[in-house]
């Protein structure tokens, strides 16, 4: 039985995904425990360019037009002849937007146990998984023969991001992509007449703790004394109370600030991995046991709505003085 | 247009979650249960389709403790049918769960599967990708919009970035949908005692769950953060003052 590590490695408009550079060093380690090699998986079109990026110790590549942009329904049926064929014994997917709907489909096709949202793996090897919004952690293991796991990014990064990588290449041909049930009309890029908030220095990021639409003004107010600029985690956005380029998180924008000023925001795990970069994070919350203040720098339990008319006063006063 | 809505109750992250002595699973003895946040926005999305292309909209959910609340709420938003899988299902996966309500949605056989993308207590992958395989129809998640078309769908995917991607799905299918077009409507307390007394719910009795292809949970823990933020406390005034200092510290006043 084969021992072998495989990643399904994520890439968007001839570039990788940052998730890849989580799955090869998450990867990496669990092939070294193993004793094993690690194997990626590249489903593209013409996409021969990447494999310099890929520290694996083989690429398995296969080129076909219908895999030129993520579609689940030709991905799919690759993936299954792939895995089949392989038998890999850990096959990691990013819990993203592509990993999440495949590695579920596969499991129950393939009948292969799967693990999702995995953070990070004991030194054993058991995967441990983050549930409910981040708190609670799940150590589990398998002993099937192929388990599939999606991960979430935060614990394993590539130290060097390496552009002259030379793995072996075995180019996989499908037998047949059946018709396909999916097909891409057009890919659309964010509107760029907002303001990128993965370029502001300072972010006011509101949560569900801001309760009504009117209370943003609250924020809008803190981010004009700062003159920094108002984003949020999902639940605002999917409120429509703010547009789809102010989200911060998984299906949003990555940020990177000098200040990331939190307000009523719980730190999903889906939100903490696009914030992680910031140089400060304080946190506003009344639950003290909120997952943001695990990765923020200063917090406090004060109600929002206490708080943030006196500060913006005293900055007011600051700047006027 | 038929569409059929799977609903799912999650554990209530406002509460305070503990696990039990086997260390293995969640203490659901005073656990809060609610509904999905995105299931009830798959909820909205059906409805939403119903009203533009007329249709019915089944919803089927799993026995919880509240979940006929949630059913009854369904029905006053709009729900033609409300079916109640009866069963324990304390325990059960997503694998599990896709397996037992695949019977119900073969024998319902509707167009269009709305489920929500992910739940807080996911485990083996979401509801969503596994019905679909279970069904054999295709699947696209993270889901905000759908359009219906003569034997297909158009809908909004979303990537990372804010990138999006139209896809056209052919019926039928299974969607797991991350938001609705307009967040989900309010129904007065008094119009679901309302339908209470007018729909019933049908009950479907599941005699066994199919767990296979979960993984083995050693042990549950809370985490233990290897920082914590520096908390500050105070009357409002003193906290300000306290952030001012830090924002003197940072650079981002002077």
């Amino acid at each position: 039985m084969s021992q072998d590590i495989y990643v399904l490695v994520e890439h968007f408009q001839g570039r990788l995904s940052e998730i890849s550079s989580t799955l090869l060093a998450a990867g990496r380690q669990l092939a070294e425990i193993h004793n094993s090699s690690l194997i990626a998986i590249l489903l593209g079109s013409n996409s021969q360019n990447l494999f310099k990026e890929i520290p694996a110790d083989k690429v398995i590549y296969a080129d076909n037009p219908l895999l030129n942009e993520f579609n689940q329904d030709a991905y799919q049926q690759v993936l299954s002849e792939i895995i089949k064929l392989k038998l890999p014994f850990l096959l990691l997917f990013g819990n993203t937007t592509i990993g999440s709907d495949l590695a579920g489909f596969l499991s129950v096709k393939l009948n292969m146990d799967l693990a999702s949202s995995c953070s990070h793996f004991t030194i054993e090897g058991n995967i441990v998984s983050q549930i409910c919004g981040g708190k609670i952690m799940v150590e589990s293991n398998s002993t099937a023969t192929t388990t599939l796991i999606t991960m979430v990014p935060g614990r394993y990064k590539l130290q060097t991001l390496k552009t002259d990588c030379s793995p072996e290449v075995e180019i996989f041909t499908p037998t047949n992509i059946n018709e396909l049930r999916i097909k891409t009309i057009k890919i659309l890029e964010p509107e760029s007449s907002d303001v990128d908030i993965s370029k502001e220095p300072i972010l006011i990021s509101i949560g569900r703790g801001i309760q009504t639409k009117e209370n943003i003004e609250l924020a809008d107010n803190l981010a004009k004394a700062l003159g920094g600029v108002v984003c949020a985690s999902r639940p605002v956005i999917d409120q429509g109370w703010l547009p789809t380029s102010r989200l911060v998180g998984k299906s949003g924008k990555h940020v990177k600030p000098k200040l990331y000023f939190a307000i009523g925001i719980s730190g999903a795990p889906e939100h903490v991995e696009a914030i992680t970069n910031s140089e400060t994070i304080i946190a506003i919350n009344t639950d003290p046991k909120a997952p943001i203040f695990d990765i923020a720098n200063y917090g406090t339990e004060i109600d929002l709505f206490d708080l943030i008319d006196i500060l913006v006063e005293k900055v007011e006063g600051i700047k006027t003085k | 247009m038929k569409i059929a809505v799977i609903l799912k109750l999650v554990p209530d992250l406002v509460e305070e979650l503990s696990i039990n002595p086997d260390g293995s699973s969640l203490d659901t003895t005073w656990m809060r249960m609610i509904i999905n946040e995105f299931d009830d926005h798959a909820l909205e999305q059906a409805i939403l389709l119903k009203e533009k292309y007329s249709g019915s909209v089944t919803v089927i959910s799993p026995e919880f403790d509240g979940v006929d609340d949630v059913l009854f709420t369904a029905s006053a938003k709009g729900a033609d049918q409300i079916i109640k899988m009866t069963g324990d299902f304390s325990n059960s996966n997503n694998h599990a769960l896709a397996k037992a309500i695949t019977p119900f949605i073969k024998e319902i056989q509707p167009d269009l599967i709305l489920t929500g993308v992910q739940a807080n207590n996911d485990l083996d992958g979401s509801l969503g990708p596994c019905l679909a395989a279970c069904l054999e129809m295709p699947f696209a998640g993270y889901i905000s919009g759908i359009n219906v078309e003569d034997k297909s769908i158009l809908v909004r995917k979303e990537y990372p970035g804010g990138v999006i991607s139209e896809l056209s799905i052919f019926l039928p299918c299974v969607i797991g949908i991350q938001a609705a077009e307009t967040p989900p409507r309010y129904v007065a307390v008094s119009k679901v005692r309302q339908v209470m007394k007018t729909s019933k719910i049908d009950e479907k009795p599941i005699s066994e769950m199919d767990q296979n292809g979960g993984v083995k949970v050693i042990r549950m823990f809370q985490p233990e953060a290897s920082s914590h933020a520096e908390m500050i406390n105070g009357t409002p005034e003193e906290v300000a003052e306290r952030l001012i200092t830090v924002f003197n510290q940072i650079g981002i006043i002077k």
